[in-house]
């Protein structure tokens, strides 16, 4: 991560305003982590909100502008150049593209600072085999149509341990100390999963399909979206506290949100969606040090001549036949303009309905606010149990606990990154939201210490430094009601030329979402200008 | 009797005070984890013996002169050696917890003791309240100048044996000195400074010979003498010796035992040999003691050997502990020999040369971190760097101990693409033990040798590839990166004969 720059805007209070990260190695005196905080760069993202004067500069014309690089925009033009139509413009307000899959490196390792893996793709997954088979992960199919991929790839064992009194124990369901009754509804949950992963509905589509878009319409399945998955469990007499906890997690982890706000549609798609059969085993991980960032940076390797970073859009307009796009380019620091013929506004939601005139109604769409914590270490902290897995988990906190960069490494060295993660599921997200804002580094370093130091009492003295990262609208969050209430398809509708593209138009805050999204919104481009190509969904 | 020397012994008896309740509260996290249980009990426990202490005062009456120099020389030897005997109680085993506590008392009570009767002997010296207000200033600037070297100098530069016998060295400093400060009050003077003198040079031979206490410690769980112990970022190298010869163990398990080495590594190397055509570049993966290398430059027309380890200090004994290079033959100081210290797994994925011969000699999976050094991950890369008409050997456990581990890691080298005959060999230090010979192509059982060899000739060496039914084939899984079942398998088979 570099953020000499935004460092620097932010001491200079560029814009008067409040600003939310900067340098934080400063103030008290109290024995202190080196480190930092980052976040969006909120400043940036603020002149969208407050509205800034348009100085006009001579126009400029292009084919088609993607606002946005994350993962939805950079795939929007991996299929525009895979359909050799390279005559299109990237714009993304940050200084890499990434979005809220970004990565950083250090003399250590590289690490995540969002998204950080993928689930090992069924073969109707179209859009991401292709790409995966293109990057050399995927290697071929198998006979149930799970795709093979290189073994270097796939999240190494042991891939989950969970920490509970004084001790870690592998995997993610707590086992020790469980009861006869507990272990019976887990066993009738897993069970209940994989017979609801075989269900089709009667239009023959599956009931749970990934990207969502292909699930199925019928009713039967539809209408779980109106309940909660706390209610939905609580009818089939689940109660047990830890399959509570243990599917709470998965909310927490998948969607930032508890047990009794998550659509039960939802949260049961996490569990089915990945399935491809009633037989077949869970879907295994692909994940590298950098998390998805590894995927970024292929997707944005060869498009680079074509992107511009720091520039941030400010509006977006539709004229007959064409779309004019100002933005303000933090590199000359002046304000410019673009008329395109097609925009894509790779966006979430909450950014598009101030970007887009007349964008229809967008206030359904709410986020989660995520903390990310990059831990980087000199040496090994202690640690009682079951050895050290990718995903590190402690029972009953607020946390999801903490992935270990060096993971997938051979040659692991001395030190090591971890990347913490701490979703805000508070039903009250913009209070969360400024609560969050607002913590400082002392304050974000308690939290984190507090929530660590039982597993690894000598953490402090193994840390070399702390950097984290704010999330404000960190991920989409599927409430009751929301995935199947109409604003999705709304939102994703085309107004003019003016196309939508991101993972929460899915409603559902994955990699696959995003980047269908973004090959169906270049897949809409080509076929309104009438190039033939061969579809990828 | 001046005041001022009094001070200073209240201030060095306060300073070690709390220096043993460090040491302890320490050594019970350090060796039991769970820091802060075992760091609170350990300190609660010593303070609560301080107040048993200071209540058993009473009951000394005359002599306290005598007394106080009894007690500090009796917290000299306990707490000074307290750090060491909980070391070798640890190499023990199972009365570990009850020695540890009672250490604690012990050293609390004696410690608790000091200072009632300290203050008791001047009471009539100095007026009470300057008594009360200079002591206890003392024992809390002790209390706060030890707490800081303990972190700072002692751990990191001595570790903790040395610091608790440099606390004791201390103690017993004192009670020589109080031999002289409380000299008018002492019948014979010269009979407890003898005392005094005697402990002090007892815990000061201590400090010279903690390395060997930490051996002795350890011996309890080596059967032999320990000759060589070294930490290293890798692993923990120790050598023994007995009258048969010596052994190499890492991490506490046995590699090999010199008496009958030549038997696991000519069975190791020589049927590679055999099945490669005309081998002459040679991979040795593991295998840092250069015993395998010693086999393989039995042959006259080797290029070139590489061995890659991970771990330098193992060549380096390889090639400088004279018992162990003479017994190599100074293989890793031959010019053809090529040393690389790397992670095995990841030099063999960045390696674009091509070898006749690779040797897989890493120790047996009992960790996911060796554990991947058998997985189809790395025999696919080692199939992308062996010459079409070559062979790969991998040590593969015992199959009578662990079976199905030994299955798996045939299993695991078949999904990577290879022919494999399995065999094995016996080498009465380790039992029956397992080897899997692969070649990328079709290959017939090695039937000839070089000669010259201690255990085997062209009949012998056909007659490993013949399994008994006991050691036969049973289903396993391949082992993959990404669910290490042989680390599971390995886990439980050994296990039960544990
Ligand atoms: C902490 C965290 C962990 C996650 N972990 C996972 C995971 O492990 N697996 C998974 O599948 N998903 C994960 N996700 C979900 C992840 O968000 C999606 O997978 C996906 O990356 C979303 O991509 P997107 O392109 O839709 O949106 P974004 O990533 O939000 O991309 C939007 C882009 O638009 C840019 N932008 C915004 N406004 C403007 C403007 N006005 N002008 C120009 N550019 C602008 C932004 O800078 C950004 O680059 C995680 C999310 C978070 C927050």
């Amino acid at each position: 991560m570099e953020l000499s720059r935004r460092q620097a805007l932010a001491a200079a209070g560029a814009y008067g305003l409040s600003l939310t990260f900067g340098a934080a190695a400063c103030s008290t005196g109290r024995k202190r982590t080196p480190g930092s905080i980052a976040g969006p760069a909120t400043a940036r993202g603020h002149l969208l909100k407050e509205g800034a004067p348009l100085a006009p500069g001579a126009a400029e014309a292009a084919e088609i502008v993607i606002i946005g690089g994350g993962v939805a925009g950079l795939s929007a033009a991996w299929k525009l150049s895979n359909c050799n139509f390279n005559d299109f413009m990237l714009l993304d307000l940050e200084d890499a593209a990434g979005g809220t899959a970004i990565s950083g490196t250090n003399e250590t390792c590289s690490y995540p600072w969002g998204a950080h893996y993928v689930p090992v793709p069924t073969r109707d997954q179209r859009a991401l085999c292709e790409l995966l088979l293109e990057m050399r992960v995927v290697r071929g199919f198998d006979s149930s149509g799970r795709a093979v991929a290189a073994e270097e790839h796939i999240c190494r064992a042991p891939e989950e341990r969970l920490f509970y009194r004084g001790e870690w124990s592998e995997g993610l369901y707590l086992k020790p100390g469980a009861s006869a009754d507990d272990i019976k509804q887990f066993d009738r949950f897993e069970s209940e999963m994989r017979a609801l992963a075989g269900k089709r509905g009667r239009d023959g589509k599956r009931a749970f399909a990934i990207p969502m878009f292909h699930s199925s319409s019928d009713p039967e399945f539809r209408d779980l979206d109106r309940i909660s998955m706390a209610d939905w469990l609580a009818a089939r007499n689940y109660n047990s506290p830890r399959l509570l906890w243990y599917v709470e997690y998965a909310c927490r982890d998948d969607f930032g949100s508890y047990l009794r706000d998550v659509s039960a549609w939802a949260a049961l798609h996490y569990y089915c969606s990945r399935l491809p059969d009633e037989s077949s085993a869970p879907a295994a991980f692909l994940t590298w040090p950098e998390g998805n960032g590894r995927i970024v940076h292929y997707l944005s390797k060869n498009i680079k001549n074509r992107s511009r970073f720091g520039a941030l859009a400010l509006s977006v307009e539709p004229r007959p036949d064409a779309v004019r796009v100002v933005y303000h380019d933090f590199t000359s620091q002046t304000q410019r303009e673009i008329i395109a013929k097609h925009v894509i506004c790779a966006t979430p939601q909450f950014i598009t309905k101030r970007l887009v005139a007349g964008a229809t109604d967008r206030n359904s769409f709410h986020y989660a606010p995520w903390l990310v914590a990059n831990i980087t270490l000199h040496s090994q902290p202690e640690s009682r149990g079951f050895a050290t897995a990718w995903d590190n988990v402690l029972y009953e906190s607020d946390s999801l606990g903490y992935v270990v960069a060096k993971h997938q490494l051979d040659r692991r060295g001395p030190g090591d990154v971890w990347t913490w993660y701490r979703p805000f599921c508070d039903a009250d997200a913009a209070a969360a939201r400024t609560k969050l804002i607002n913590y400082n580094f002392d304050e974000l370093t308690d939290i984190l210490s507090a929530d660590l130091v039982r597993a690894h009492p000598d953490l402090a003295d193994r840390l070399a430094n702390v950097d984290f990262y704010k999330w404000g609208h960190g991920m989409v969050r599927p409430e009751r009601g929301f995935l199947f209430g109409g604003a999705r398809e709304r939102a994703a509708a085309p107004i003019g030329n003016i196309h939508f593209a991101a993972a929460d138009l899915g409603g559902l805050p994955l990699f696959e979402e995003a980047q269908w999204a973004g090959v169906r919104a270049a897949e809409e481009i080509l076929a309104a200008r009438g190039v033939s190509f061969t579809s990828s969904l | 009797m001046k005041p001022r020397l009094v001070y200073v012994t209240v201030f060095v008896i306060a300073a070690c005070g709390l220096g043993y309740e460090l040491v302890a509260g320490s050594l019970a996290s350090y060796l039991l984890g769970d820091s802060i249980t075992q760091f609170s009990t350990a300190i609660g426990l010593y303070l609560f013996a301080l107040g048993i202490g200071s209540f058993l005062s009473r009951f000394i009456e005359r002599r306290l002169a005598e007394r106080f120099i009894d007690i500090e020389l009796a917290v000299a030897f306990a707490g000074g050696t307290s750090a060491a005997v909980l070391f070798i109680a640890f190499g023990n085993g199972a009365w570990f917890r009850p020695i540890l506590y009672f250490e604690i008392v012990c050293v609390g009570t004696l410690v608790g003791l000091e200072i009632p009767l300290l203050m008791r002997m001047l009471k009539d010296e100095i007026e009470f309240k300057d008594l009360v207000s200079q002591v206890l200033t003392l024992d809390y600037v002790g209390a706060l100048v030890v707490s800081l070297i303990f972190p700072l100098l002692f751990v990191p530069k001595l570790g903790l044996i040395r610091s608790a016998l440099i606390l004791g060295v201390a103690n017993a400093a004192v009670a020589l000195w109080s031999t002289w400060v409380f000299r008018s009050r002492l019948a014979a003077p010269a009979w407890p400074r003898a005392r005094a003198a005697a402990v002090l040079i007892v815990l000061i031979a201590g400090m010279f010979t903690s390395e060997q206490l930490t051996r002795l410690g350890e011996s309890q769980i080596y059967a032999d003498e320990i000759v060589f112990a070294k930490n290293t970022p890798y692993q923990r190298i120790v050598i023994t010796q007995n009258t048969a010869g010596f052994q190499l163990f890492l991490n506490g398990a046995l590699q090999f035992s010199s008496a009958d080495e030549y038997r696991y590594h000519e069975a190791l190397v020589h049927p590679a040999m055999a099945a490669a055509k005309n081998p002459r570049r040679i991979l040795v993966l593991g295998g840092g003691d250069g015993l395998a290398v010693r086999e393989i430059l039995k042959y006259n027309d080797i290029e070139r050997v590489t061995l890659v380890d991970i771990d330098p200090a193992m060549t380096d004994l390889a090639r400088e502990f004279e018992p162990l290079r003479k017994l190599n033959n100074s293989s890793l100081l031959d010019p053809r020999v090529e040393l690389v210290h790397d992670d095995a797994m990841q030099w063999v994925a960045e390696a674009n040369r091509i070898f006749d011969v690779i040797v897989a000699d890493f120790p047996d999976p009992s960790s996911f971190s060796i554990g991947k050094l058998y997985t189809t991950r790395l025999y696919e890369k080692a199939r992308a760097i062996l010459a079409p008409d070559g062979a790969m050997v991998v040590q593969a456990t015992s199959p009578l101990f662990a079976r199905r581990s030994y299955w798996c890691i045939i299993k695991t080298i078949e999904a990577a693409g290879f022919n494999v005959r399995p065999y094995h060999a016996f080498v009465p230090s380790f039992g029956e033990w397992g080897y899997a010979l692969a070649a990328p192509r079709e290959f017939p059982v090695p039937n000839s040798t070089i000669p010259g060899l201690r255990h085997l000739d062209g009949p012998s060496m056909s007659a490993l590839f013949q399994l008994p039914p006991d050691l036969g084939p049973i289903d396993a899984e391949p082992n993959r990166l990404n669910n290490q079942i042989l680390v599971h398998y390995y886990e439980q088979e050994w296990h039960r004969w544990n």
